[in-house]
């Protein structure tokens, strides 16, 4: 008894759960990152390389986030690569045969988006059928109306201010370089980076500092203890799979704007490289841990270590998908051997 | 709505399939009172809370909060915070990977935006005031199960309730802890908030409570004011009988004399992972003996080590003086060795298995992978055990997690007495369990040693213990400090070695 | 009298019919029942089993019930290593298209040599499936040790293979399609001449015979439950859940291997990147299908099997119907959602409701028939 008081009394600073797995993920991005520009130089000293992965992966980055508050709350989403797919497809058709515009597609975008995320989240948060099965279910269902939409793969080409907005380079003023042919080259991000960064930095903000976010949280460490704690458990389930869907829609938008395509087969495993991603980033599958911050920093790593491993001379198209799993697997490890270490320092 | 109650319930009942848990329960509680709960397992205490905190609903009834005319309508927990009804439960129902703050103030706010450096201060001031070493921004997580309970206990306070459930919140806190919880009550009190308390400690009650509702078979039985309620009366309208059976097993107790039989069991400078210092251990044939000590003295741990139930890191042990290893449990039970684990629902039932499969596990495992029990050999000894033990099951084949807490521990006796061992180690067999199968286990255990089987038996009641033991080891802070037999064995001399000063 | 005793029979109807709809099996054999009204309707033909001669001459059964034993073989193999790591570990092994993809590279791979395209074995048969069967249960031990050993939910786990898997494979295969076309290899995935039962049926009969003896003469099932259920109890019990819970991903393994193989042989054909595409998400809702909690603990095995079946017998039928292969997971999801509608507790004690509302009617009526 006596050294029990001590132990409340005595007790130290400690780093949450949360912050520690965000840590071990930005240093290990930091580090990688150094690595590639002192190692393998060429294709990572300038600050445009740095932007192309932002322009490449921003419709993954936006999913990844959305993966993360579900995942966060305690469940799972994998028919967002088949929402960016259906997204995509709808927004051709409706450019090409509706008349539409750039910006009433973005509506269009919200809309299957939202009406993913409703049907979803009352099958998940209401009827409680497992997460797993529902978006499977979505999955089939989205990647399946879209074959049915169109089985060939569409391209938007006569539309003009499609083309723009597609064409559009954002510059960033004084990080630009000078090319081989001596050029002054300037840095540029694409439209979908902006959307990319904005929705980060609400997303961050909504789970730090409302009640919502906290809630998320709470719903996913302990359902039940969250119930008692007077938290409407199921409108919490529902609203992250709301937003989740919401974010998948508004990711295909800006995946069919950076791509300007729609098919059948766009953001093929999406699902899993945003779970993926979240993971590394510090999101525990099973709910309650998790940081928006570590998921950007998680879409960073698995796109860098792609990039590092083709600079490095490893050109076989197989190399990548096992060094992408080698790098998932050794977070995998690492977080499991802290958390495991940190759970018996407690106990004792 | 009388003029000085703040909560009255009337005519509440509910039901479950097959099960009337309530039936027309009347309750009421007045400004500035502790008021006891009282009743048996399955008694409907745990259900009158649950339909009074909006985690149930009614089938039929009314509840009357002070404050509001009408009947008030409780549909969730978060209903029951609003209008002034805070709980606090057996289980921790908090979250431990949000920080102490945030499960303070989690649920309640009603601004959309947190404003951490205010809810931190909160925190600190109320934690502080409450004497709770507890710090705001640590996570929850990292602290132990007691201040984590105090935490939930804090959130209460601070939410201004006008009736404040504590549903067993003494279960896993040590005698200090709970003094200090007491005051809290009293200081509650004072201000007039209304405290239903709820708990299985007869101690407890006497204690601090100004009034005792029981229950029993979802039916009142009756309101009390304390004073006028003598402990074996209430007992017996627990129980609805009188009960004379622990008398009967004092004076069996008396009559067993271990003599100089050879020892079973014996350890030598045994110690595992789980923290406790190396201790000594011996128990002869047809011996009952127990491990005492507070809360986290170390006496589960103990029994863990002789089982292997977590890793041995050193020491020797030996089986009738011939030395064997145990590092896992099935090296034990290969050894004759049993042990009903102190969690009953995480160490010890497996919970949609029925009972059948509960009940044959152990022997099944020990006999091996390859040779299977058939479906018939499996009935035989379910009903032979479930008759032996009067375990009330609709069949052998129910699921073990629909049955009552005492029938389920039965199950796990019989799991165990099936592999007929010689040492049997029982780890609080009698926890919140209803008192009639209490005394039906002491007794099985009296008469095991009687059959020459050696039990270390270990309960947080000390009578209990007293009654069935001949020989107590004490422990304090992890380690052995002190063994008891003969005429030592009274409730002064064993408070007094835990205590300690006596070494 | 005859009249209580009637109403003594109703209501013992009733009790029936309330075990069978909360039974497990409810929703599998709900799904047959349904899939076979809406073939009967639109085309009961959909039913005939033919006994005749196929385009290479050989006498055999063919028609669409044949094709969904057949072409289920997969399937339902997967769905047992399913089960048991669903039990075992509380979790889905979501890698095991890309495991299966690894185990029948690895056999096209030995088989062909370093032709491409070829109809002679460059090495034996034999040694191509042992290797196969050896790469499944390294993959499977690799899954197996960071969920038993780690504490790595399995999903997470598996991700890692998931990702890894198909890349393995292209790896093995050098990225290239390969046709391997010896009759003796084919005849595992088609028919034995002489045989008039397709050879993956007669695998998969001889897989459940194996499971049902190891059912009956081991305590797998009784061990895989308590771990799953209650790990800590089942260690208390004496047995050693990371042992247990490794081996259903050996289990698992084994199956993928067997699976991988009655595919690649099917066709003989193998590219790494298509190569039973999406499979694992049928696998996963064959043991959801069969009422199985994805969770884990308890299981029925039988049930996760049929679930397999149910879905090949939903994908032969939309084909029946008419449906464009590439439109069918839309369809598939449908069926999907109102499969586990219909089986979530709150819907079942709404089915139950009605019947007891339907029964009383009955009651009434006949107690005023009697007054």
């Amino acid at each position: 008894m006596g050294k029990k008081l001590v132990n409340m009394t005595a007790s130290k600073k400690t780093i949450t759960d949360t912050a520690l797995l965000l840590t071990i993920t930005i240093v290990t991005f930091l580090l990688m990152y150094l690595v590639a520009i002192f190692g393998l130089g060429g294709g990572f000293r300038t600050f445009q390389a740095f932007f192309d992965m932002l322009n490449d992966k921003s419709a993954l980055l936006i999913v990844s986030c959305g993966l993360s508050v579900v995942m966060i709350a305690g469940g799972i989403d994998i028919s967002v690569g088949g929402v960016i797919a259906l997204v995509g497809m709808c927004c051709v058709i409706f450019l090409r045969d509706f008349g539409g515009n750039i910006f009433t597609a973005f509506l269009v975008a919200l809309a299957i988006g939202l009406a993913f995320g409703i049907v979803q989240g009352f099958l998940v948060a209401y009827l409680e059928i497992q997460p797993f099965i529902v978006t499977l279910a979505g999955m089939f269902f989205a990647r399946g109306m879209t074959q049915i939409i169109s089985s060939d793969h569409l391209n938007v080409t006569d539309n003009e201010a499609f083309q723009k907005v597609l064409n559009t380079r954002i510059i960033i003023p004084g990080l630009g370089y000078t090319n081989n042919n001596g050029v002054y080259m300037d840095s540029y991000i694409k439209i979908g980076v902006v959307i990319a960064l904005i929705i980060v930095a609400i997303l961050f903000f909504t789970l730090r500092s409302t009640k919502l976010g906290r809630a998320f949280y709470a719903v996913g460490g302990n359902r039940q203890s969250a119930l008692m704690l007077g938290i409407n458990v199921k409108r919490t389930t529902f609203i992250s799979h709301l937003i989740c869907s919401l974010l998948a829609g508004i990711a295909g938008y800006v995946f069919f704007i950076t791509v300007g395509s729609g098919s059948g087969d766009n953001a093929m495993g999406y699902e899993m490289d945003a779970i993926a991603s979240s993971i590394i980033g510090g999101t525990m599958l099973t709910g309650g841990v998790g940081n928006i911050i570590g998921t950007m920093f998680g879409v960073f790593s698995l796109s860098t270590i792609q990039k590092i491993v083709n600079a490095a001379g490893l050109g076989d198209p197989w190399w990548t998908g096992i060094t992408r799993a080698a790098m998932l697997c050794l977070f995998l490890v690492l977080q499991s051997i802290i958390l495991i270490r940190k759970q018996k320092g407690v106990k004792v | 709505m009388k003029e000085n109650s703040v909560l009255e319930m009337r005519n509440i009942s509910k039901s479950f399939p097959g099960v009337r848990a309530l039936q027309n329960v009347d309750f009421t509680l007045c400004e500035g009172e502790i008021h006891a709960l009282m009743g048996e397992n399955g008694a409907g205490k745990s259900t009158l809370i649950k339909v009074l905190t909006g985690v149930y609903s009614k089938d039929s009834g009314e509840v009357y909060v002070k404050g509001h005319d009408n009947a008030v309508s409780i549909r969730s927990p978060q209903d029951a915070q609003n209008i002034g009804i805070s709980t606090v439960y057996q289980e921790i129902t908090l979250c431990p990977n949000l920080t102490v703050a945030e499960n303070m103030y989690i649920g309640r706010t009603k601004n959309i935006l947190q404003n951490w450096k205010k809810m931190n201060a909160d925190a600190d001031k109320m934690l502080s005031a409450l004497g709770i070493p507890a710090s705001a921004t640590q996570q929850l997580g990292n602290y132990s199960i007691a201040i984590q309970q105090m935490v939930a206990i804090a959130r209460a306070v601070d939410m201004d309730c006008k009736v404040l459930i504590l549903d067993e919140p003494t279960s896993s806190l040590d005698e200090n802890e709970v003094e200090k919880l007491f005051g809290l009550m009293r200081d509650l009190k004072a201000r007039g908030v209304g405290i239903i308390f709820v708990t299985h400690f007869l101690d407890q009650v006497y204690e601090v409570c100004d009034k005792i509702t029981v229950l029993r078979d979802g039916q009142l039985v009756g309101e009390y004011e304390i004073e006028n309620l003598p402990r074996i009366q209430l007992v017996s309208k627990m129980l609805g009988k009188d009960m004379d059976d622990t008398a009967d097993i004092q004076s069996e107790a008396e009559a067993y004399d271990d003599g100089e039989a050879e020892p079973v069991f014996e350890a030598e400078g045994l110690v595992s992972v789980a923290g406790i210092k190396p201790f000594d251990f011996y128990i002869r044939k047809g011996e009952v003996n127990g491990f005492t000590g507070l809360l986290g003295s170390g006496r589960s741990e103990c029994v863990r080590a002789i089982f292997g139930a977590d890793r041995v890191i050193g020491g020797k042990v030996k089986m009738h003086g011939k030395p064997v290893k145990i590092n896992k449990p099935i090296q034990a039970m290969k050894n004759g060795i049993a042990y009903l684990p102190e969690d009953r629902k995480g160490d010890g039932i497996v919970g949609d298995l029925s009972v059948r499969e509960n009940l044959v596990l152990a022997l099944q495992v020990m006999r091996g992978f390859f040779k299977p029990f058939s479906k018939a050999q499996a009935y035989k000894f379910a009903d032979e055990y479930i008759k032996l033990l009067d375990i009330k099951t609709a069949s052998a084949d129910t699921p073990i997690n629909s049955l009552s807490g005492g029938n389920q521990q039965k199950v796990i006796v019989a799991r165990w007495l099936l592999t007929n061992p010689e040492y049997l180690i029982l780890d609080e067999p009698t926890r919140g369990i209803d008192v009639g199968t209490k005394v039906d286990i002491q007794k099985l255990v009296l008469k095991l040693a009687s059959e020459g089987k050696s039990v270390t038996f270990i309960s947080s009641e000390t009578d209990e213990m007293l009654r069935t033991c001949s020989r107590l080891v004490v422990m304090r802070d992890r380690k052995v400090v002190g063994e008891l037999t003969g005429e030592d064995l009274n409730q002064n001399k064993v408070m007094s070695t835990i205590a300690g000063g006596g070494e | 009298m005859a009249n209580a005793s009637g109403t003594k029979e109703r209501s013992k109807f009733l009790s029936v019919l309330i075990k069978i709809i909360t039974n497990q099996m409810f929703i599998p054999i709900a799904a047959i029942l349904i899939l076979t009204i809406v073939n009967l309707v639109a085309d009961p033909s959909f039913f005939a089993v033919r006994y005749g001669t196929n385009t290479e001459g050989a006498k055999l059964f063919a028609g669409n019930p044949v094709d969904i034993l057949n072409n289920g073989t997969a399937l339902a193999l997967l769905a047992i290593g399913m089960t048991f790591v669903t039990a075992a570990s509380g979790g889905q092994d979501i890698s095991v298209g890309a495991t299966m993809a690894i185990a029948a590279g690895v056999i096209i791979k030995i088989v062909s040599g370093s032709n491409t395209t070829s109809s002679t074995y460059a090495h034996p048969l034999i040694v191509a499936v042992l290797v196969a069967l050896l790469a499944g249960i390294l993959c499977g031990l690799f899954n197996g040790v960071l969920v038993s050993f780690l504490n790595i939910q399995p999903m997470v786990a598996t991700l890692v293979l998931f990702t890894a898997g198909r890349s393995i494979a292209g790896w093995i295969t050098g990225n290239l399609s390969y046709k391997f076309s010896a009759p003796s290899f084919k005849a595992f995935g088609q028919t034995f001449p002489g045989v008039p039962i397709p050879t993956p049926i007669i695998i998969s009969i001889i897989c459940f015979i194996i499971l049902a003896l190891i059912f009956k003469f081991t305590t797998l099932g009784l061990y895989v439950q308590a771990v799953g259920i209650n790990e800590n109890s089942a260690r208390l019990n004496g047995l050693n859940p990371i042992a247990i819970k490794l081996s259903s991903y050996i289990i698992l393994g084994v199956c993928v291997a067997i699976a991988a193989f009655v595919t690649v042989a099917r066709t003989g054909t193998f590219i790494s990147s298509t190569f039973v595409k999406d499979i694992e998400m049928d696998a996963i809702l064959a043991v959801a299908l069969g009422g199985n909690a994805l969770s884990g603990g308890k299981f029925n095995l039988t049930a996760s099997i049929i679930g397999a079946y149910v879905i090949q017998y939903l994908k032969t039928t939309l084909t029946a119907l008419g449906i464009n292969a590439v439109a069918l997971p839309a369809y598939k999801a449908v069926v999907i959602i109102i499969l586990v509608i219909i089986s979530t507790p709150s819907a079942r004690a709404w089915f139950v409701r009605q019947w007891q509302a339907i029964a009383k009617k009955f009651q009434k009526v006949e107690a005023k028939e009697v007054a």
